[in-house]
């Protein structure tokens, strides 16, 4: 009997725990985007989180999408071809990529790349003092850490995105010319016929949505680390771990609201 | 003048402050002695409004510090830190100048850098090493560092966390010379925690010894030696025996 107790009373715990970690979670995202509009503004700074998460991204971004493009085609025709529908290469790709892959990938390799070097910088600057510094020289962190950050992912996960979605399409048209026997005129033509304009403003809003989440997570867990060395790895990887989690939850929220019949 | 009236703050069931009650005459240097984990620099972060205490009061010239303009009472206020906190982001200079680059106190770029190479040389930095990454810096330049940017903005108090820790006696006498020095120069009320007692001697007008969480006693540094206080004699007298326990 004591033993359901203890087990019963983790279970409480634990749910408790992260009800609260949603509450605080929530109320940082709120005062987050109530000080992204007033001032002052750190514009430097802004410039600098807007060349690391976009501008640095790309390499990753471009391998990530171009070997999934080239994936994605050859496991449709090879699964196409069970029910003679390799023709479809084109049209699936395009759809796979722009709906779902592009933005869940870049998302996932910006949780991976961006999410996790905040986090590990934020908790670094607070246990070794670095932001009661910035509070005792008038600097509101807030403002100068999470400000610049945050929307350096919500303006450039987006643009990341769209070009995620084109270099994988291109990967898979490279695949389908050069090795399924596609007519390259065919292919790229069929791609722009079967794309609509839902399913590039999807792919762009989930970008800013992933965009939002994996920078907010690398700066909350990084300003709620705990001591030492310990803490701040702690914080690095519960801020990829929440990212990744929240990120595929999100998409499968937006695409309901996007493609429900 | 600085003022806490009974001060509590607790951590979980670790109460830290049991009811502080210490002020801070204006121009003059008070240091904070005690054991570790005492809450020496609680007690400061508190004051800055870094921590918020349980309960209590903290006034400066008479006013609540919790109420008013949150700007122009930290714009009051330069503090070093016991590890430098310096960005590591930014050159040594960006780091010295960073409150007279930014914000209400906001100077021209070339204005700001002259201003921090001057406060470098103060601290006895040469300005070839303004250009310097903090990562790129002995212990006790860091330190400095730090000291020339608690000093930039001339700041009419300024704390010191633990100004000579981890420092060579060489060192550490360089810096207290500098901090009472600069106390003295500029005029300006500064409060102290140390553990190391030739600092305490070489910075202090007043002590303070914190343990258990109250002030046990309090006086002129000329007072020191002849207290009468057991718990002071044994501080400074570095005693394993006393009224403190040595295994806490």
């Amino acid at each position: 009997m004591r033993w359901v107790a203890a087990f019963l009373a983790a279970i409480g715990r634990t749910v408790l725990q992260t009800l609260a970690m949603i509450g605080r979670l929530t109320l940082y995202a709120l005062d987050t985007i109530s000080h992204m509009v007033r001032p002052p503004f750190y514009l430097k700074e802004l410039l600098q989180s807007l060349m690391n998460v976009g501008y640095f991204s790309l390499p990753v971004v471009g391998l990530t999408a171009i070997f999934t493009g080239g994936a994605l085609a050859l496991q449709i025709y090879a699964g196409g071809a069970r029910f003679n529908a390799e023709a479809v290469v084109p049209q699936i790709v395009a759809i796979g990529m722009v709906r779902e892959l592009g933005p869940v990938l870049v998302g996932l390799m910006v949780a991976a790349r961006v999410t996790s070097s905040i986090a590990a910088e934020i908790a670094t600057m607070k246990v070794t003092e670095q932001i009661d510094a910035l509070v005792t020289l008038s600097t509101h962190p807030m403002k100068y850490l999470t400000v610049p950050r945050v929307l350096a992912g919500l303006l450039m996960v987006p643009l990341l995105v769209g070009i995620g979605d084109i270099i994988g399409v291109m990967g898979g048209y490279m695949v389908a010319t050069r090795t399924l026997g596609f007519n390259p005129g065919t292919y790229l033509k069929n791609t722009v016929d079967f794309i609509e304009t839902l399913d590039v403003v999807s792919s762009l809003v989930k970008g800013a949505a992933f965009g939002f989440i994996a920078t907010l997570l690398g700066c909350y867990f990084g300003m709620h680390t705990g001591r030492g060395a310990q803490g701040v790895g702690r914080a690095t990887k519960s801020a990829v771990e929440a990212a990744a989690i929240l990120i595929l939850a999100t998409n499968f929220v937006l695409t309901s609201l996007f493609f429900s019949i | 003048m600085i003022e806490l009236r009974d001060v509590h703050k607790a951590f979980g069931s670790n109460k830290v402050l049991r009811g502080i009650n210490l002020s801070v005459a204006r121009g003059t240097s008070l240091v904070i002695i005690g054991g570790s984990g005492t809450g020496k620099s609680v007690a400061l972060k508190c004051i800055l409004g870094l921590i918020r205490p349980d309960s209590g009061l903290i006034t400066l010239d008479d006013m609540d510090v919790t109420k008013g303009d949150r700007d122009a009472f930290l714009a009051r206020f330069g503090m070093l830190f016991q590890g430098g906190a310096l960005f590591d982001s930014l050159p040594v200079w960006q780091n010295v100048a960073f409150r007279l680059m930014r914000g209400s106190l906001k100077r021209p770029k070339a204005e700001a850098r002259e201003i921090a190479i001057e406060k470098l040389r103060r601290v006895g930095l040469k300005p070839e090493q303004a250009d310097l990454f903090p990562a790129e810096l002995s212990g006790g330049m860091q330190k400095r560092v730090g000291l020339a940017r608690a000093i930039a903005a001339e700041p009419e108090i300024i704390f010191f966390d633990e100004p000579t820790s981890g420092l060579d006696p060489i060192m550490s006498g360089v810096i207290n010379d500098l901090i009472r020095e600069i106390v003295t120069e500029m005029g300006a009320t500064a409060m102290t925690i140390t553990h190391d007692m030739t600092s305490v001697r070489a910075i202090a007008d007043n002590v303070a010894m914190l343990h258990d969480g109250v002030i046990k006693w309090t006086g002129p540094v000329s007072q020191l030696d002849n207290s009468g206080d057991p718990y002071l004699d044994q501080f400074i007298h570095g005693r394993a025996e006393g009224p403190i326990e040595a295994v806490r």
